[in-house]
């Protein structure tokens, strides 16, 4: 009995780490979508979507989405509180190209590994100790990134 | 010449890693707001004061005696030097000992009955006595055995938690003095602590804050009795050395 124990013991250590992959890998969404970086951008929408301009302004303001005016400057009007954290988005669309923005909002870090900017479609798996209720979960929706992508390529 | 390239690129990275000096909080906080902090009757946080006070002066639920039978009536024998000191390290009893948890072990020595960390009760004996030591310079020790624990602590300082995905070093140390929807980022420091936070209308200490400012980078935050917690705590309170104890200081 005593052998059985220690052999499933260490079986459970053997496994262990086979075990803890599992985990990870079950905390990625079903619905995530997978991106790749190439000379600096991601050419490819996020799922194929395609995003829409006005929806992605609202995410842009809204404090409970993307809040990006937390850190950034907008054209966006009746707005005060602002933050200067980042760099000011007027004229970003004349700066950088789409696959460029992609890059920056879905994981900035493959721009700057020391960027204090969040990833918005990091990969969850990445997130060291996440609260609760955002476990497994992206920023924004690769869908909501889309549609902010729609709205910052119209900043020329 | 490519010697010269190298340290010039080295002392530009540098710097924005070299300590800056320290400042209060009170320095990034909005002029109505370091009023409301300089006027002891428009300050809420003399309200716990208070009723620090209070409690101080009179036996607790199952206590023997009063915490004033030993500190004096008002807490008069009590060093506001050596409350400047904490938090401290006890190597043969708890570690990282806070001054709420000193408080609290005195309680139970007296047969008190006992209260969980940050019970409101201990959150404003513990802003009455940081208090008594109002304009003391935070004196935080960081040789000896704490030298390694503050090592822990910078480095719980400088890893990255939650969704929101960012270390304490990103705000308080990179983005200093710049605004956060209208807000302007402080150095992070401990001297005002226990503090009036005006965004949730509470008394808040230390680590109160630091689980605060966690679980708004979507993080789970450190438990109020970990380690981790006490690590960081230590670690905020030692960059504070030598600034002016503020509490009750107010802040957003």
């Amino acid at each position: 009995m005593f052998i059985r124990t220690s052999q499933f013991i260490l079986l459970l250590v053997a496994l262990a780490p086979i075990i803890a992959m599992a985990e990870d890998t079950a905390t990625l969404p079903e619905n995530y979508c997978s991106w790749e970086v190439k000379d600096y951008a991601i050419e490819d929408p996020l799922c194929g979507l395609d995003g829409d301009a006005l929806r992605g302004k609202q995410v842009v303001s809204d404090s409970h989405l993307g809040n990006c005016l937390a850190c950034h400057q907008l054209p966006i009007p009746g707005i005060e509180a602002y933050g200067t954290i980042g760099p000011p988005l007027q004229g970003l669309a004349s700066r950088l190209t789409e696959a460029q923005i992609r890059v920056r909002i879905v994981d900035t870090r493959n721009i700057n590994p020391m960027s204090i900017m969040p990833g918005f479609y990091r990969d969850p798996r990445l997130i060291n100790r996440p609260g609760k209720p955002y476990r497994g979960k992206t920023f924004l929706t690769a869908q909501q990134v889309e549609d902010v992508i729609a709205y910052l390529v119209t900043l020329k | 010449m490519f010697i010269l390239v190298s340290v010039f690129l080295l002392a530009i990275t540098a710097c924005p890693l070299l300590a800056e000096e320290a400042k209060s909080g009170y320095e990034f906080i909005k002029s109505a707001t370091r009023a409301m902090q300089d006027d002891d009757f428009e300050n809420p946080g003399m309200l716990y004061v208070e009723q620090g006070l209070e409690l101080f002066n009179e036996k607790q639920d199952g206590a023997s005696k009063a915490c004033s039978d030993c500190h004096g009536a008002d807490a008069r024998k009590m060093e506001p030097k050596g409350i400047a000191r904490y938090p401290v390290y006890d190597d043969n009893k708890v570690g990282i000992v806070t001054l709420q948890k000193r408080i609290s072990l005195c309680r139970n020595n007296i047969g008190s009955k006992p209260l969980p960390t940050n019970h409101p009760d201990l959150i404003a004996l513990e802003t009455f006595v940081r208090h008594r030591a109002h304009g003391e310079a935070v004196n935080v020790q960081v040789d000896g055995p704490v030298a390694g624990l503050l090592r822990k602590g910078e480095e719980i300082y400088q890893t990255r938690y939650g969704l929101i995905d960012m270390s304490c070093s990103h705000c308080h140390s990179l983005y200093t003095g710049q605004m956060i929807r209208g807000q302007k980022i402080s150095q992070g420091q401990g001297n005002g602590f226990p503090a009036y936070r005006l965004d949730i209308g509470e008394m808040t200490n230390l680590h109160q804050r630091i689980q605060q400012c966690l679980t708004s980078m979507r993080a789970e935050p450190f438990d109020a009795d970990s380690e981790e917690i006490k690590l960081l705590g230590l670690y905020l309170m030692s960059r504070s050395n030598g600034l002016k104890i503020e509490t009750p200081a107010v802040r957003y």
